[in-house]
């Protein structure tokens, strides 16, 4: 089968403010609605310093598994759950999303929410998972996982917190760098993040 | 309507400093010039057509470590993505329809009470999958600043006019064919503070989504036969020149209007489709259980 090449991403900028972010972008249900839970946390940079620009999107099943295709995320009407969210950080680097536990999608399966992270300086999107830390067993069998080593799976699965909701940092960049996907089986499309410069090789 | 967000607090680098007009005239102490960056940029480039010519596949994306593009230093992971079988959720995406998007808000010239200064341009195409299958019925969004280069966030303090009939900002739900179709204004060139004298080609920013959310992309439509292409270690960040041209915009008569607004012509292509190619594969078909 022909396939086409695909357009490459740019970076989504500094000036998405005006026009990607609209009203309750971040709360895929109402804030204290039954089952609602906050998922917080924050983005770092490479210095270990926290990203004032970035925005994410979250798309996960809803608490029963199940995937939901409803429309009405751009104008919810604030009882249907449609799902997915985009939320900014904030002058501090911190998210917030209103959301719900995403249920397995299949019995014994673990439960993840799929989150896509863009920032000024962030040449193309990047995709992630966070895990719910429940399930131990479902996480130790998870495919995307249990190909990880312990130290880099880690940064997948989201805390607890005492109150019922989740914190997930991510970190572009450093020794404790959030893992991030490659879906393309054609690896040489989203590999180039070794790419060679100047400081790589004057270090060699 | 879009509402000016404060939220976004950005560090000082790609922001034009406020006040002084002629600031980038002031002589610096020790600035990186253009062409620092340019001579950066070749040395980049020249690898990589060595490479090429050494068998190398093309690549098609931008390089996410592109040392030029000095706020990405920081912000690029340094670890290999790591290759996973898009499952369950990732192979679906979330469903937009009319309740979102209102077919006005695809004509960027309307939305307040006068006429937009600027050279009215009409910008069209189809958004398919890998396959050349229609997305359809799926989100567009772009954004972008106005004719004299300026974009309407507070933090940008280019001294340039702001048009108070010009916002920058579109959404469309795609037809049944994948098209989409924006009215808008051509955007001026946009300086930044990469190095000095830097100059952004004028572009208007996409967000789109496929069928899956694996799909997703953010990228920015580029103009024909830009002067400041050669320069702009944005643009630049895709070392390919092939992949770098999928991103430019091809001048269409056919679709300029007679007396109204000329005509460009973008089609963007997704990465392909897992979710029949996963059935397809040799192994697992369908998963282990049902």
């Amino acid at each position: 089968m022909t396939k086409l090449t695909p357009t490459p991403g740019q970076t989504v900028g500094p000036f998405y403010g005006y026009a990607l972010p609209f009203n309750k972008d971040n709360e895929l249900l109402a804030p204290g609605s039954p089952g609602s839970i906050r998922l917080q946390g924050t983005v770092y940079d490479g210095a270990g310093n926290t990203i004032p620009d970035a925005i994410l999107e979250i798309w996960q099943p809803d608490s029963d598994g199940n995937i939901i295709q409803r429309t009405g995320s751009l104008v919810r009407d604030g009882y249907t759950f449609t799902g997915w969210g985009r939320g900014s950080v904030g002058n501090s680097g911190v998210y917030t999303f209103t959301t719900v536990n995403p249920g397995p999608t299949a019995p014994g399966a673990a439960a993840f929410i799929s989150v896509a992270v863009f920032a000024r300086g962030l040449m193309n999107r990047l995709f992630t998972r966070v895990y719910l830390p429940e399930n131990e067993e479902a996480l130790a069998n998870d495919p995307l996982l249990s190909s990880l080593d312990p130290e880099r799976r880690k940064t997948l699965i989201a805390r607890r917190d005492a109150d019922g909701g989740l914190t997930w940092d991510i970190r572009l960049q450093g020794g404790d760098e959030t893992v991030f996907l490659d879906f393309q089986q054609d690896g040489s499309l989203e590999t180039s993040v070794n790419a060679d410069h100047p400081a790589r090789e004057n270090q060699a | 309507m879009p509402q000016e967000q404060t939220a976004q607090a950005l560090e000082s680098e790609e922001l034009v400093p406020p006040a002084e007009a002629h600031a980038a005239h002031v002589s610096p102490k020790k600035v990186e010039t253009q062409a620092d960056l340019s001579a950066e940029m070749k040395g980049i480039s020249d690898r990589y057509a060595e490479a090429l010519k050494n068998g190398r596949g093309p690549e098609t994306m931008p390089r996410l470590d592109y040392a030029p593009y000095r706020s990405s230093i920081l912000r690029h992971p340094t670890k290999s993505l790591h290759h996973a079988d898009p499952e369950t959720i990732e192979l679906y995406s979330p469903a937009f329809g009319h309740q979102d998007v209102h077919a006005l808000e695809s004509d960027l010239t309307i939305q307040h009470n006068g006429e937009p200064q600027g050279e009215r341009i009409i910008v069209a195409g189809r958004v398919l999958d890998g396959d050349g299958r229609p997305v359809a019925g799926q989100l567009v969004e772009i954004w972008q600043a106005n004719a004299s280069g300026r974009y309407i966030h507070k933090r940008d303090q280019h001294p340039a006019p702001l048009d108070p009939n010009f916002t920058g900002v579109g959404r469309c739900i795609t037809g049944d064919d994948g098209s989409y179709s924006f009215t808008t204004i051509k955007p001026g060139a946009y300086p930044w503070k990469n190095h000095l004298n830097a100059w952004r080609p004028a572009h208007i920013h996409f967000s789109m989504f496929g069928s899956e959310f694996t799909q997703r992309i953010v990228t920015q439509m580029y103009f024909p036969g830009d002067q400041l292409f050669p320069l702009d270690p944005i643009y630049q960040s895709i070392v390919d020149q092939d992949a770098r041209d999928r991103l430019v915009a091809q001048y269409d008569h056919e679709l300029t209007s007679p007396e109204w607004a000329l005509g460009y012509k973008w089609d963007i292509i997704l990465t392909g489709s897992k979710r029949t190619w996963t059935e397809n594969e040799a192994y697992g078909d369908a998963g282990d259980e049902e």
